[in-house]
């Protein structure tokens, strides 16, 4: 089920957290909306779901306008950032909520129902614990609880809330590649909001980058960090190092280049290359971040190159060496996080 | 508990000795008198004061009362409590202190504002008399006052609990599909149901003990518009000591099961702040 949203706008009080923004998921993408804290992207989300109601615009799913429709009636899965499990049910109490609801004809039953919560018990991993109560699990267990309870009514659509912020990080990779693996096999269009430009990258097929109520750019998320549209996208994907500088117009302007865009040698090997010094050198796994400092620049700058080219150049603190900065890119217009 | 953060012997002895002081003479001691009085002239005339019809009939108006306020003030008190914990609204704070009118206010006045509203001499009052509907002097205003002293006890002890339990499981019962009923019967309610028994044994025990505004309101009809402690003043200042104390020992009765009833409903409520219980 596609998802599209057609110049969308909410304000609370003076506050613009969504600022016209227009948008279309296309079926079974997998999507993030991705910004820093206060950007709106979890209002988007949640006007998306029917939880806010927009001040104008449209929402479409699969092309039918659903904008005044309840929460109830847009049968949206949706997943809260602190698990928001019933905490006076059992873990099968809680799945087999949004079943247990229906009415009528709608209403499965009692067998059906316990057929359905364990075999999403079990593709969630959870099965062993159908009747634990949330406060006995751990987050990342909760959250998949959390997830079996989204899917249970099977809806079309499903929307996460910064899903694994919560988690330490060792189980948000592991549920970030597992939510992946998931969402590739029961083909399902999904929206997930994150600050973490690491987990939009690995886990998306599409980027939404938002900043203050604005979609900034949206692409794959080579697209994104390979060409970022501006100065914010370039900013927030990754780190930077940042010069002041004129552009080709002589305007004042930022340029950005990422530490391993920085290259390094004992010679100078293009016109451009710039002299300076080896401040310190840390290593990071298999590339080794080298902290340099410049004539006529302040703040240090950071260059990751690997570790074999590394030691091949066998560079220590102190010795002079020879910058290549030619890969920084100039923007022209101010901009804050 | 190191030595540098312990109190000296003589201020735990002080402390200790003035609480128990205290405790003794205000709160055991007149407990016992009550018992001592009621019983100073036999178990027969004990009982005779309370197999009394005035006391009887005292005793089923109370009850009556407090049969009708504290449901409907448990109900009032999940509206507002919902109402101020759910939603955003102009005039809120507004709300949130007037809630506390019945307690700031002397319950004298606040009785006397129920006849000044629907006394018989006045024109609500009139019209009501000419369907026969009488209000002040008689039961449906003893209700009314009663049920005016004793609406903060519910929503009081929601609101916090609300608040601190925040509007996500609601959410996402929204989203998996459940209709406003089903919310509140699945959800929301056995998440406050021990907080709402609280709050309703307070609404209840002062639903019992009320004097000042029913005292304005009823008109003390013997048999007919006199609740428990109105029935102990009369006979206490028509020099029925006796009789009156061993009324009031309905009282400390009803007392004593309310301060049992709330220590077991404390306990309940704080494993499930811990997230603790296994009720199901």
């Amino acid at each position: 089920m596609s998802i599209e949203v057609k110049n969308l706008n909410k304000s609370f009080g003076a506050f613009r957290a969504v600022n016209n923004v227009s948008l279309k998921v296309e079926t079974g993408e997998l999507v993030a909306l991705l910004g820093p804290s206060g950007c709106g992207k979890t209002t988007l989300l949640r006007i998306i779901a029917g939880l806010e109601t927009p001040d104008s615009g449209e929402i479409l799913l699969n092309g039918e306008d659903v904008t005044r429709l309840s929460v109830r009636e847009k049968k949206v899965g949706f997943v809260f950032q602190h698990y928001a499990l019933f905490r006076r049910m059992s873990v099968f109490e809680n799945v087999a909520f949004g079943l247990k609801v229906l009415r009528g004809r709608d209403k499965p039953s009692r067998s059906v129902i316990r057929d359905r919560v364990h075999h999403l018990l079990t593709m969630v991993q959870m099965d062993w614990a159908v009747d634990r109560m949330p406060h006995q699990l751990s987050g990342g267990q909760r959250q998949r609880v959390a997830l079996a309870r989204a899917l249970a009514t099977e809806p079309k659509v499903l929307l996460l809330d910064e899903p694994f912020s919560a988690l330490d990080a060792k189980v948000r990779l592991e549920l970030r590649r597992w939510l992946r693996k998931l969402h590739d096999e029961i083909h399902i269009t999904s929206v997930f909001v994150t600050h973490d430009q690491e987990e939009a990258l690995e886990l998306a097929d599409r980027i939404v980058v938002v900043n203050k109520g604005v979609i900034e750019q949206l692409g794959t998320p080579e697209e994104v960090y390979d060409h970022p549209a501006n100065a914010f996208v370039h900013n927030f994907l990754g780190n930077v190092n940042v010069f002041h500088r004129r552009d080709g117009n002589g305007q004042p302007g930022v340029g950005f280049v990422r530490p391993h865009e920085v290259g390094l040698g004992r010679e100078r090997r293009k016109d451009t290359d710039v002299e300076g010094t080896i401040v310190d050198v840390r290593i990071r796994g298999p590339q080794v971040a080298v902290e340099l400092s410049i004539p006529g620049h302040e703040a240090a700058i950071e260059a990751e190159i690997a570790r074999d080219a590394f030691k091949a150049l066998g560079l220590v603190p102190g010795d002079p060496v020879f910058v290549d900065l030619a890969a920084v890119k100039i923007y022209a217009e101010d901009y804050t996080i | 508990m190191t030595r540098g953060t312990r109190d000296p012997v003589w201020v735990r002895i002080t402390l200790i000795t003035v609480t128990v002081v205290f405790f003794l003479s205000f709160l055991v001691l007149p407990l016992v008198l009550v018992f001592a009085e009621a019983l100073a002239k036999g178990f027969d005339v004990f009982l005779a004061a309370w197999a009394d019809p005035g006391a009887l009939s005292a005793v089923g108006l109370t009850l009556l009362t407090a049969a009708i306020v504290v449901p409907l003030n448990a109900a009032f008190g999940i509206a507002a409590a919902w109402a101020i914990t759910k939603f955003a609204f102009r005039g809120k704070s507004f709300l949130i202190s007037l809630l506390d009118l019945p307690f700031a206010v002397s319950p004298v006045i606040a009785g006397l504002v129920f006849v000044l509203l629907v006394g018989s001499r006045t024109p609500f009052g009139e019209w009501l008399g000419t369907f026969g509907i009488k209000i002040v002097f008689s039961t449906p205003g003893i209700i009314l006052a009663t049920l005016f002293v004793t609406f903060p006890f519910v929503a009081r002890e929601l609101i916090p609990l609300m608040q601190a339990q925040g509007r996500e499981e609601e959410e996402a019962a929204l989203t998996l599909g459940a209709r406003g009923w089903q919310l509140f019967w699945r959800v929301t309610l056995p998440n406050i149901k021990w907080g709402l028994l609280y709050g309703m044994v307070l609404c209840n025990a002062r639903a019992i003990g009320e004097f000042g505004a029913v005292s304005v309101v009823s008109g003390h009809i013997r048999g007919k518009t006199n609740t428990i402690p109105l029935h102990i003043e009369i006979l206490y200042s028509s020099y029925e000591i006796t009789a009156s104390f061993a009324v009031a020992t309905i009282l400390v009765f009803l007392a004593l099961v309310t301060i049992v009833l709330k220590a077991w409903l404390e306990t309940r409520f704080d494993r499930q702040e811990q997230g603790g219980g296994h009720e199901h």
